[in-house]
């Protein structure tokens, strides 16, 4: 059982380092995503191991608990309706706009890359997109990052939201478990970002993902981040949210459910 | 109500099959090989199939096969359900006519899924 002491210091931290909001009456997710982490480090329980981190443990421990807390809920098309929409409307329209130049996309917030894979595939089975659109991916978390770049997914994972055809096309088996060929896993760049830091750096982008993460962060850091993926924008760039994720001042776009626009 | 045709020749699975459809709205019916099946869809079509590759007297590969012969089998959406799981097999399967493809073991959420994909429930 967590004390309530221990969720108000994992709570501080998860703001403190990345913005999270941890609400009280979900403290059963400190057992279920910081137990195996704890376990894996070598501590007999969540609760032991927020007792190192309050003692002072070295950076990588602190940065394992956030990024567990952090964990996002993955899976091949989720929302299916708007990656068709993305490959089959809005990113032909910005190719076709953009002429010679790349169009930019970003996914952040890509978790095990279920997400961005998906809009890969999409891509790769488009002709005449797949090599006019950059493809970006990052996460919070190393780990998550490392297994999204693997592209190697379990028979459970393959079977969630994957359709049976695209897993044929675009999969090679491996054991037991499924990996994305090198075609698509060629077609995507990966960088650990914090959307809590300067996002400067990256440039901007046509196309802007982040589902499912703004719900999660405390009200000062949800309108810092807003703020940057709306400077991370191009003029006329889209952002892709989660269904129910907060969208603040940005506009819908007409027919697009989870798309938006800087509003004018 | 959407009526689903589950075949597979262990009672177990049946039996776990019929209880997640039956919470996803379907009416369920039961076969335990193709022979069986094909009896079933001869007399009334159902909107899906849930299909085991390995049975005794006809195979799920065969059924499949033989279903999209007949008048009105290219109606019904199969959905092979079976502990094969190479790509090959895979392949095998939708070249020979199945829409989609669990592999054993599977939960509700994933045959919940892949009808949801086939549009047989929201």
């Amino acid at each position: 059982m967590i004390e309530p002491v221990d969720r108000e210091f994992l709570s501080a931290l998860c703001l403190a380092r990345a913005g999270l909001r941890l609400d009280a009456d979900k403290s059963y997710l400190i057992e279920s995503r910081l137990g195996p982490v704890a376990r894996r480090e070598g501590y007999v329980s969540p609760e032991a191991f927020i007792g190192a981190l309050r003692e002072g443990a070295d950076e990588r421990l602190t940065w394992a608990a956030v990024e567990a807390m952090a964990l996002p809920e993955s899976e091949f098309f989720r929302d299916r309706a708007v990656f068709h929409h993305v490959v089959e409307v809005m990113l032909p329209a910005m190719v076709k706009a953009r002429r010679d130049q790349p169009v930019r996309v970003w996914c952040n917030a890509c978790g095990t890359g279920q997400e961005v894979y998906s809009l890969a595939m999409l891509l790769a089975d488009a002709p005449g997109l797949a090599g006019q659109v950059e493809l970006y991916a990052s996460d919070l978390s190393e780990r998550c990052l490392e297994k999204a770049q693997a592209g190697i997914y379990s028979q459970f994972e393959v079977q969630r939201g994957l359709p049976a055809r695209m897993l044929v096309r675009h999969f090679e088996k491996r054991g037991e478990s499924f990996q994305l060929s090198p075609r698509i896993r060629q077609m995507l760049r990966w960088r650990r970002v914090n959307l809590m830091d300067d996002l400067s750096p990256f440039g901007q982008f046509d196309l802007v993902l982040c589902r499912s993460l703004l719900g999660q962060l405390a009200p000062d850091a949800l309108a810092h981040v807003q703020g940057q993926l709306k400077r991370a924008l191009t003029p006329g760039g889209r952002l892709v949210l989660g269904l129910k994720d907060p969208t603040g001042d940005l506009a819908p776009v007409a027919a697009a459910p989870g798309v938006f626009a800087l509003a004018a | 109500m959407k009526t689903c045709l589950v075949v597979d020749d262990s009672r177990v699975i049946r039996k776990v099959s019929r209880r997640i459809l039956e919470d996803l709205g379907f009416e369920v019916a039961e076969a335990a090989d193709g022979v069986e099946a094909m009896a079933w869809c001869t007399a009334v079509m159902p909107d899906v199939i849930l299909l085991d590759w390995q049975m005794p007297v006809m195979d799920g590969l065969q059924f499949v096969k033989r279903l999209r012969s007949e008048p009105g089998g290219d109606r019904p959406k199969v959905v092979f359900c079976t502990v094969e799981n190479s790509l090959e097999r895979i392949s095998e399967a939708l070249n020979a006519g199945a829409d989609e493809y669990i592999m054993k073991p599977f939960d509700g959420s994933i045959v919940a899924g892949k009808l949801e994909y086939l549009g047989l429930c929201a």
